[in-house]
């Protein structure tokens, strides 16, 4: 393994201004929705008494959650102190605050009142997840900081180790903390699992890297430099087992619940009777997101084409943002329990399932914070020297042999 | 002057007896009250538990005049949109599907000891008052609905467009949460909540009084008849009961 050089990007072609100009523009389309939903209050969007959670959380979560896994790569290298990830932990960090940083505005542009995100970062209620979230949000940023500042600045390397360390113990506990929002909800049937937080930390790895291995090919392609297939493979058969430990979560988690008799009612809902939410489970979350990209990355004959990893990875993060679907929408269209074995009905929909119909001005929220994300890295690997020129096997594979 | 007096007596002696009759009709909805009622300059404490049994046996089918009480009262208009509109109180109707047995009875914030919306709340805008009356407070409330998410008893409204005609002792804000207040205006004042008034003018279903009092009506019958808990399980010590579910 030869030195590795990094350089910034020119950043001053024709594509990259317009994919600049693109992303403003689902920035401001995602400002504007936000604007027209507090201006005319939430009762404009598909959200209500009963979906208090829609879209714009669904997109929220699962960047946030994707966040943490995007810092995998990094950790890879400082933590397990494996050579070859070495030249991607710049990316994979900075991919990380991105990931946070949209995910974030999402949540914050949807509070019913966003003015008062001042009492939110200085009153504390702390036996709230949210509020500890406030802080390992926060501190994720502060942590991920410091850690690429000890990659990029060579008078302070030897604390690299260190805060490679330190932010992978932030991001495990960040992302038992997002699951938990979840885990934590006693009352709710589709909730109420500690199964959660590690199945959340699990999808987070599958997520982020799908989201980073994009980004990769993006940059290598759009900058022409070259990109070897030694960390490729990696990259490959890394994302692979990801996909598998999610699906073998999901499938504990739902095999408890088919074992207990009082959560018959919300399996069946989830597993064959919830119309759109069964169809995003077995054919988005299952199929799209588990099945296909398995075959895509593990296929013999798909093996070396980039092209069948980078549909594995699109594939992944539609399977993910339809698996956010259905844990947040779907848990919450299933009615409360207050008097189980009672058929319930009443003037506030009890006992009913809930439905939800997403507007579009949820969706361009969401696209926004996506937004925001992907612009954050554009502009970052034009101002620092994130990736390296060249990671041609020569240079980037540890057991390369010339 | 003697036959005077003995007039005078006489008609103080009748007016005595009336105030008596009077006070004795009127005494278990004033007097109980007026025992417990706190003067302004003192805080809130803990020695009372303020709690409401309902006795479903009473509650009236199709009758909904809790629900009416409550929304003139905390002045809740709607705009004619039930998924999106604030209900702080509604009938729920039960149908036992072994039996094929229909109740009806009112549900609303239960005022758990241990209440899920409290603890999630990130800046502790749903709080709990000594007396265990759990509220929001509207000025730090962000509207981020996790408290909605966390209550059992889906008990919570958002507050999802603009408010016209606002009750000064009921202030709500677009973009805030919002909930049954037990009528703690009324409460400190030494009243009952409106849905309680209500219900006794013809049902007289629901009672409303201290929990700590072991000589509360509420208390007395509590302990003679017994009374259940919405979801018990969960463990929450709802300050609501129901007798007859």
């Amino acid at each position: 393994m030869k030195l590795i050089r990094f350089a910034s990007i020119d950043g001053n072609s024709n594509g990259y201004w317009g994919l600049m100009a693109l992303l403003a523009a689902f920035i401001l389309a995602a400002l504007g929705s936000s604007y027209y939903m507090e201006h005319h209050g939430h009762h404009v969007t598909g959200m209500t008494n009963q979906i208090v959670w829609g879209l714009p959380h669904v997109f929220a979560v699962f960047l946030i959650v994707a966040a943490s896994g995007a810092l995998n790569i990094a950790s890879i290298a400082s933590v397990f102190n494996k050579k070859a990830y070495k030249p991607l932990a710049r990316l994979s960090a900075v991919l990380a605050l991105a990931l946070l940083a949209g995910g974030l505005m999402i949540l914050v542009l949807d509070l019913g009142r966003p003015d008062r995100l001042i009492i939110a970062a200085t009153i504390y209620n702390f036996k709230s997840i949210f509020a500890w979230n406030m802080i390992l949000y926060s501190g994720f940023m502060g942590i991920v900081g410091v850690y690429i500042w000890t990659m990029m600045d060579e008078t302070v390397g030897r604390f690299n180790r260190l805060a490679g360390i330190s932010a992978f113990i932030w991001r495990i506990m960040l992302t038992t903390g997002t699951g938990s929002i979840f885990g934590f909800l006693v009352a709710r049937q589709g909730y109420d699992a500690a199964i959660m937080a590690p199945m959340f930390i699990i999808m987070s790895f599958a997520f982020g890297l799908a989201i980073f291995n994009l980004v990769l090919f993006a940059a290598y392609n759009g900058t022409r430099r070259e990109l070897g297939d030694a960390i490729v493979k990696r990259l490959r058969n890394l994302l692979g087992v990801f996909v598998a430990a999610i699906m073998y979560f999901v499938v504990v988690f739902h095999l408890t619940n088919l074992y207990a008799t009082e959560h018959h009612g919300v399996e069946a809902f989830i597993l064959r009777d919830g119309g759109i939410f069964t169809q995003l489970f077995w054919i988005g979350q299952v199929v799209i997101g588990g099945l296909i990209p398995l075959a895509l990355l593990y296929a013999p004959q798909l093996q070396g084409c980039r092209k069948s990893m980078a549909l594995a990875s699109v594939l992944i993060v539609l399977g993910g943002l339809a698996q956010m679907y259905v844990i947040i929408i779907g848990g919450q269209a299933y009615p409360l329990q207050l008097f189980p074995g009672m058929e319930v009905s009443s003037s506030f929909f009890d006992g009913v399932v809930n439905s939800y119909t997403p507007t579009l001005a949820e969706l361009m929220l969401g696209l926004g914070g996506v937004a925001v994300s992907l612009i954050v890295v554009t502009l970052a690997l034009k101002a620092l020297h994130l990736l390296p020129i060249s990671l041609a096997d020569a240079v980037a594979d540890p057991h390369h042999k010339d | 002057m003697k036959t005077v007096n003995t007039t005078d007596t006489s008609k103080r002696k009748f007016l005595g007896g009336a105030a008596a009759v009077a006070g004795i009709a009127i005494a278990p909805g004033v007097l109980l009250q007026t025992v417990n009622a706190k003067p302004d300059n003192e805080a809130v404490s803990n020695k009372v538990r303020w709690g409401m049994l309902i006795d479903t046996n009473k509650c009236g089918d199709g009758c909904t005049d809790c629900v009416t009480a409550c929304n003139t009262e905390n002045g809740l208009t709607g705009f004619e949109r039930p998924e999106t509109d604030s209900q702080w109180i509604r009938k729920l109707t039960l149908k036992d599907k072994q039996t094929g047995h229909v109740q009806t009875l009112p549900v609303m914030c239960q005022h758990c000891e241990t209440a899920p919306c409290v603890d999630v709340c990130p800046t502790g805008a749903s709080f709990k008052r000594e007396d265990g009356i759990v509220l929001v407070d509207k000025h730090i409330c962000i509207g981020c609905r996790y408290c909605m998410m966390a209550c059992p008893y889906k008990a919570r409204s958002f507050v999802h467009e603009d408010l016209q005609d606002q009750k000064d002792h009921a202030p709500r804000g677009k973009g805030t949460v919002e909930s049954c207040t037990m009528c703690v205006h009324k409460v400190d004042n030494g009243e009952n909540p409106a849905c309680v008034t209500a219900c006794n003018k013809e049902h007289k279903a629901m009672y409303f009084g201290d929990l700590n009092d072991a000589n509360s009506e509420i208390s007395k019958r509590l302990k003679q008849y017994g009374g259940k808990q919405i979801r018990a399980d969960l463990g929450l010590n709802p300050g609501v009961r129901y007798q007859g579910v």
